[in-house]
């Protein structure tokens, strides 16, 4: 809604997507070598992606590093940092004085973007985003999703009410609908070949897990208004009824 | 304050204009004072619908930008005098609309009337936004089809994320359904979607089924709100919406095919 703005600017709290880069090894020469394959590996993901990179496993181990060098590689890279986690408060100090604030809780895990081409890139970064899955909170809906809106979840996605033709839910892990799903359901969108879905009435315009997909034409007209789940096995889609 | 009762659906061509011009009838009839907004500018309807495109003077455009000022755009009704009409202008378009002067206008009629209706144009542009921004109520005007009923569909998704209401966290717009264009042997017939069918893809709170009527085109020709052509079957069922809205409990009429009743006594398909 162009120009309907009546204010020149607000404060929203939202909740965004990065990718955590934990860091096992203090070693720049590796670091740089290991960074630059996972990049080549999907460029479009990474090019200009914000990062925070997590230091609690090096401090375990008494492994120290250079914070200052580090962040001067990421922004090498293509990366853009933006937080620190798990460092001592003399690596807190030194990515807060090049302006990268500190990430002190592991709570902020859900996630709600637009994600459009990051699924094409999924596999290689499933190792990384997967370990975040397990932190983020279920997400609860209980308004209807009509057409045309979009709900995405960084954890499970638990919805009580209808999912109307032309919307689109994703969610990380897990998807539950407790009634009618007319839309497109996506669960596990950043590789998580594990998630599951389900449902009380598939009806759905397509179905996904870990970008694996069917679409309604390949869904059979029998499962209708049965509570069923659909899930992953060696690469192909089961839709199985509940009993 | 008035109520603000937004008259939507998405799709064009499904009786918005109709609808808004019967409930503003109905309810200043039983004496709310009402005023009904045209919201689409650029192909003003309202006015003709309800016969006073010829005491057009100025507009919801002109009150907007300060060229005129609301008792002067304002047209009082010639059937009913608690009924009044805020046209569109004609030669302007949409961006002429903006969501401040719209809620300055609104709120202005709200110290005087009991209801303003907001005749919504089609789609989910700017104009239609507009005119749900502020509203209390909608009503969506849905025609049994699967093209109209996924419209609406959107608009609700767009009543529940992009309102006053919804940015400012208070209670959602109250939704209400108008099936419209309902034709029941037509449904029986397969061509239409039935009652049943629409109500399991949009699960709204029904208001009224208004039937496919003959009435309905020539109340429009003849700039009468069709709710004062009491003998018809659309007029009737307005009437009943309009009940309904303030908290009658009216029976549904109109579901059920007239011939249905012969038809079961030779048993005919």
């Amino acid at each position: 809604m162009d120009g309907l703005q009546s204010s020149v600017l607000e404060f929203r709290s939202s909740t965004f997507f990065a990718p955590v880069l934990v860091l096992y090894s203090n070693d720049m020469h590796a670091i740089a070598l290991h960074l630059q394959e996972k990049i080549a590996s999907a460029p479009d993901f990474f090019k200009s992606s914000p990062v925070l990179f997590d230091l609690t496993e090096l401090n375990e181990h008494g492994q120290e590093i250079d914070v200052a060098a580090l962040i001067a590689l990421l922004r090498q890279s293509g990366l853009c940092p933006v937080g620190i986690r798990g460092g001592n408060d003399a690596q807190a100090r030194l990515a807060l004085a090049s302006s990268i604030p500190v990430d002190s809780g592991r709570s902020s895990g859900s996630a709600r973007l637009e994600l459009s081409n990051a699924p094409a890139a999924m596999p290689e970064i499933q190792a990384m985003v997967v370990k975040e899955v397990s932190h983020a909170p279920a997400m609860l809906v209980t308004q209807p999703v009509r057409s045309g809106q979009r709900i995405y979840a960084g954890g499970d996605l638990v919805i009580l009410s209808q999912v109307s033709a032309g919307a689109e839910i994703m969610a990380e892990g897990n998807i539950h609908v407790y009634n009618t799903l007319r839309g497109r359901a996506l669960a596990g969108v950043q590789g998580n070949t594990a998630a599951r879905l389900f449902c009380l009435d598939l009806q759905a315009e397509l179905v996904s897990i870990a970008g694996v997909y069917k679409t309604s034409e390949d869904l059979k007209a029998s499962i209708k208004k049965k509570p069923l789940q659909v899930y992953l096995q060696d690469q192909a889609l089961i839709v199985e009824e509940l009993n | 304050m008035a109520r603000i009762i937004v008259v939507t659906s998405g799709k064009g061509g499904v009786g918005k204009t109709t609808t808004s011009a019967a409930i503003a009838m109905g309810l200043a009839k039983r004496g709310h004072k009402t005023a009904v907004i045209d919201f689409d500018v650029g192909l003003r309807n309202l006015d003709l619908i309800m016969g006073c495109e010829r005491r057009v003077v100025y507009d919801f455009v002109n009150v907007i930008n300060g060229e005129a000022n609301l008792n002067q755009a304002l047209i009082r009704d010639k059937n009913c005098n608690q009924l009044y009409i805020l046209p569109a202008s004609q030669t302007r378009d949409k961006d002429a609309l903006t969501l401040e002067g719209v809620g300055r206008v609104l709120e202005e009629l709200s110290k005087d009337f009991k209801y303003i209706v907001c005749d919504s144009p089609a789609g989910i542009e700017k104009g239609a936004n507009l005119a749900m921004y502020y509203a209390d109520d909608a009503f969506v005007v849905t025609n049994p089809e699967v093209s109209s009923v996924r419209d609406s569909d959107r608009m609700l998704g767009i009543l529940a994320s992009k309102s006053r209401r919804a940015e400012l966290r208070m209670d959602p717009i109250k939704e209400f359904l108008l099936l419209t264009r309902y034709d029941p042997s037509r449904v029986e017939s397969g061509e239409m979607l039935s009652l049943e069918d629409v109500q399991e893809i949009l699960s709204l709170h029904l208001l009224g089924i208004i039937p496919e009527s003959k009435s309905v085109l020539n109340a429009s020709n003849a700039g009468i709100p069709v709710i004062l052509d009491e003998k018809s079957d659309a007029g009737q069922a307005y009437a009943d919406v309009v009940a309904r809205y303030l908290g009658e409990k009216r029976p549904h009429r109109f579901v059920e095919n007239k011939k249905g009743f012969l038809r079961k006594l030779f048993g005919g398909k």
